[in-house]
């Protein structure tokens, strides 16, 4: 048991919980956390599986690594997208601003 | 190395520019060259496919698989690049066509997440790396997802998160797939896994992986029971959109799972798997088409007819993984003629009821008596692209249903089959069902309430164009077709340096 | 003794975890979130992945803190139902499964490290990880960074003004107390010179574009939030091109390969380095702005007040 494992066993229960979030929470926020922490887990693992690759010099596989930053920045972009929805449904369905109706007719 | 498959995904970026530093009015008609462009490209891909009979491919960056990325396109990509390009010009042809207050309310946004699902479709349908085919169905949730809501109301919003937070689920279950993928492998290009997986038999790790890229794709694609976000979706974003996330955007999915089953696993897995998929897509037809059968607002039975039709490509894969050559291409074309018939006959009728819609000030089903008077190529756009879903003939859902019965019966699934027939049947009647009450008479009490005839021609016509591009395709031979199997299955021995 | 570290370290990242999806209101959720995100950085230290570390804590754990928060203040939470039993036993059984996964992973690991190593010094880098997002995989790079660009435009889009014309929101409603004001000027400078640094040393050191642009980011809402900017106007064409400068300047560089290495994402022989340099210039640009615009949410209707 190498701490490379241990981290890759963490990674692997990270995931369960974040199923556990995105099943069991209370409206959209709860479930948007639930996805980052299951996101988070699966990267783990990744990194655990880039670990074990080290080679040629390298700590670490190079490769797994570089996509776990791109999975990083589209997990933060999906976020940003559903909060963004989130806040602007509850927006509208607290009932338009005033100047809601001018701009509508103007258009 | 072709690089013709390289401006495929990257000509449709350079759209945005004028999108973002031009006027809204100059940027769309730009967007809509840059589309028709990409039409041509996608044309000549698949020219040279046919010409040459082999597939093409390039390494991007000059550096081959393992370490870099290929692009391929072999005749099946060929077809659904072509048909995806098509789909998408008309509709952006549609959406400037309906000046002023018909174009889409944020045009610099609709256009861009046009040109964004062009070149996100492109890459789905060339890509042979497991993470940039993932690269891909992100950039496809991102341009799809904000078309659904660009008008604002609630129920869009809501809409689009519920559609988001599938999307996103389905991704996360395909990346979780591709991680164990690579830490059993270390690749992630498909030739070299397929090789790889060829020389032994593959472990549960992996079957576990490709079950939860299955069940990602499927989450994405609107198979049942993963359904449930794609109708609200589908019916509230404005005309143009649920025509372009009905015909193509929800094809790429459905491409990846046939991607997945047919060239990466190895044949006795596939031939295990397949039933399962097949079960999901008859109740999909089955269930959906019930469903469809009982809506009132015509844009929602649309859009579980397409939730519905989805089933038909599963249907395909015990048919087509079977070992008998040649009951096994016959249901390979008629799965890949489904699917692009169904994206020709399904834009039509977005399209055709979104006219409708606009002409009769509403959809309800009730109350759309007489509308064939008020909008009659509409209607006869809506009708004819019923055709197709119904499989009836001349129309290429009529050749795709006759030739995955016949690979049916030949191949003794006779519950297939009966799926097949029990669909069409469902789909003749909410098609009929709508084209009855629109060519009805209306009540004397409501013939006041219905406006004069002042349907859009140019809009309209894009909608009949589409409707006939569907029928047109019946047209062909009730026989494998050649093109489609080209490059298949995959040949590594001229891949790689 | 490295052991009991990295199990210690595993122990409070499942604490972390928890902590998050079963908190009692969403502010405690975000909150325990910044935290757990932390410590995710600090696993990805002790799994060699200084890169992944430094991403994961200015994006992962930073930025999308950051917009959690302000989603928090505008979205009134449901009240949390009590634990779903069937939920518990889902996810356990997930977490076993993938844990026998993990176990039964082949010895010795298959890895594309012996590739990248015969590879990179061509390219005259020495952050293998730079090598791979800019050079071997570029493709992804290149559609990454449009996949920001439409989650800007998604964001965009809910905007109530159809034109994009305005400015978005202010961070926070009432004017910039002084001490923030004070950080704001203070720690701005020095951000700008830590992420300037990421992006020069991230060619030979961790480091690099991504985490260079959320530094840079972090700095613009700082300035933002002590007052000492205000949100930019949604239709400056300054601002669109400082947008486009990355994905189109990547794209521009790929294309002038076909010229120049006769492949798209080829670089010059010879000029690699002062060319992936210059990508990443342009990169990190667009990142930053990008984030910032991203955090700041649509334009609002008012005309620039």
């Amino acid at each position: 048991m190498t701490g490379v494992t241990l981290f890759g066993l963490a990674g692997a229960i990270l995931a369960g919980c974040g199923v556990y979030g995105l099943l069991s929470a209370g409206g959209g926020l709860g479930r948007i956390l639930g996805f980052n922490v299951l996101g988070g887990g699966v990267f783990l693992i990744f990194g655990a599986v880039a670990r074990r690759g080290a080679a040629a010099g390298f700590h670490a596989d190079p490769v797994p690594q570089a996509l776990v930053i791109t999975g990083i920045v589209v997990a933060f972009c999906a976020t940003a997208l559903a909060l963004a929805l989130l806040v602007r449904l509850r927006e509208v369905e607290a009932g338009p601003a005033p100047d809601d109706g001018k701009r509508e007719t103007e258009r | 190395m072709s690089a013709l498959l390289v401006l495929a995904v990257t000509v449709p970026l350079l759209g945005l520019a004028p999108l973002f530093l031009l006027r809204p009015g100059a940027g769309a008609r730009i967007a809509v060259a840059v589309l028709g462009v990409g039409c041509a490209i996608t044309g000549a891909i698949a020219v040279q496919v046919a010409r040459t009979g082999q597939a093409l491919h390039y390494f991007v960056g000059g550096f081959p698989p393992p370490l870099g990325v290929a692009l391929r396109a072999d005749g099946f990509s060929a077809a659904m690049l072509c048909m995806s390009a098509m789909v998408l010009l008309l509709t952006g042809l549609f959406a400037i066509a309906g000046g002023g207050g018909k174009a889409p309310r944020m045009p610099a946004a609709f256009f861009t997440l046009l040109l964004a699902l062009s070149s996100a479709l492109n890459l789905a349908f060339l890509a042979q790396d497991l993470f940039t085919l993932y690269v891909a169905l992100e950039l496809l949730t991102f341009a799809a997802v904000p078309l659904v809501c660009l008008e604002g109301k609630a129920g869009q919003l809501s809409a689009a998160l519920t559609y988001l937070l599938f999307a996103l689920f389905g991704s996360v279950l395909y990346l979780l797939g591709v991680v164990l993928v690579y830490g059993l492998f270390g690749t992630l290009d498909l030739a070299l896994l397929a090789r790889r997986l060829a020389q032994a038999p593959p472990s549960g790790t992996f079957i576990a992986a490709l079950a939860l890229m299955s069940a990602g794709l499927m989450a994405k694609a609107a198979l049942f029971p993963l359904h449930l976000w794609l109708p609200p979706a589908h019916s509230g974003a404005p005309p143009a959109a649920s025509a372009v996330l009905s015909a193509v955007v929800i094809k790429a999915p459905l491409f990846l799972l046939v991607r997945l089953w047919s060239d990466l696993a190895p044949l006795p897995l596939a031939q295990a798997g397949a039933p399962v998929l097949a079960a999901f897509g008859a109740l999909a037809i089955l269930f959906c088409g019930v469903v469809a059968l009982a809506q009132d607002r015509l844009k929602l039975l649309i859009a579980y007819s397409t939730a519905a039709q989805i089933g038909y490509l599963c249907l395909m894969f015990p048919l087509a993984a079977a070992a008998d050559g040649q009951w096994s291409a016959l249901a390979w074309t008629g799965g890949t003629l489904h699917l692009v018939s169904h994206a020709f006959s399904k834009a039509a009728m977005f399209l055709a009821a979104g006219l409708i819609a606009e002409a009769m000030g509403h959809d309800r089903l009730s109350g759309l008596a007489g509308a064939g008077r008020v909008a009659p190529v509409s209607v006869a756009a809506f009708g004819i692209g019923g055709l197709s879903l119904m499989g009836l003939p001349p129309s290429g859902g009529f050749i795709a249903k006759v030739m995955l019965l016949t690979s049916a019966i030949h191949q003794d699934a006779w519950w297939i089959a009966l799926v097949i027939l029990a669909g069409g049947l469902l789909a003749g009647a909410y098609v009929l069902r709508v084209v009855v009450i629109a060519l009805q008479r209306p009540e004397p009490a409501e013939a006041g309430r219905v406006p004069p005839a002042r349907e859009c021609g140019a809009r309209a016509g894009i909608a009949l164009a589409l409707a006939f591009a569907a029928v047109l395709l019946g047209f062909l031979p009730l026989a494998p077709f050649a093109f489609l199997s080209i490059g298949r299955p995959l040949s590594w021995t001229g891949l790689l340096p | 003794m490295s052991l009991l570290f990295d199990a210690a370290l595993c122990l409070l990242l499942v604490a972390g975890a928890l902590g998050v999806v079963t908190a009692r209101g969403a502010r405690r959720a975000v909150l325990a979130f910044i935290g757990y995100g932390l410590l995710l950085g600090l696993a990805w230290v002790r799994l060699d992945g200084l890169d992944v570390a430094l991403t994961e804590i200015a994006i992962g754990s930073g930025i999308s803190g950051v917009v959690l928060l302000r989603a928090v203040r505008a979205v009134p939470e449901a009240p949390r139902p009590g634990t779903r039993p069937l939920a518990a036993l889902l996810s356990v059984g997930v977490a076993a499964a993938l844990s026998v996964m993990v176990l039964a992973l082949p010895e010795p690991a298959p890895t594309r490290a012996h590739d990248v190593a015969a590879a990179l010094p061509a390219t005259d880098l020495g952050n293998p990880v730079t090598g791979v997002l800019l050079v071997f995989r570029a493709l992804d790079t290149l559609l990454e960074k449009v996949v920001l660009l439409l989650a800007l435009v998604g964001v965009w889009a809910l905007s109530r003004d159809p034109s994009w014309s305005g400015r978005p929101a202010p961070l926070s409603s009432e004017p910039a107390s002084a001490p923030s004001a004070f950080l704001a000027r203070v720690l701005a400078p020095v951000g700008l010179l830590v992420g300037l640094y990421l992006l020069w040393v991230g060619a030979d050191a961790p480091g690099g574009a991504f985490q260079s642009g959320a530094v840079l980011a972090a700095m613009g809402l700082l300035l933002l939030m002590g007052g000492q900017i205000r949100p930019p106007r949604t239709s400056s064409p300054r601002l669109r091109l400082l947008l486009l400068a990355g994905p189109l300047g990547f794209l521009a560089v790929g294309f002038s390969g076909w010229a120049t290495a006769g492949v798209f994402l080829g670089y010059p022989p010879g000029w690699e380095k002062p060319v992936i340099i210059a990508v990443e210039v342009a990169i990190t640009i667009s990142i930053a702005v990008t984030l910032c615009l991203i955090v700041l949410g649509p334009p609002s209707a008012e005309e620039g007040t």
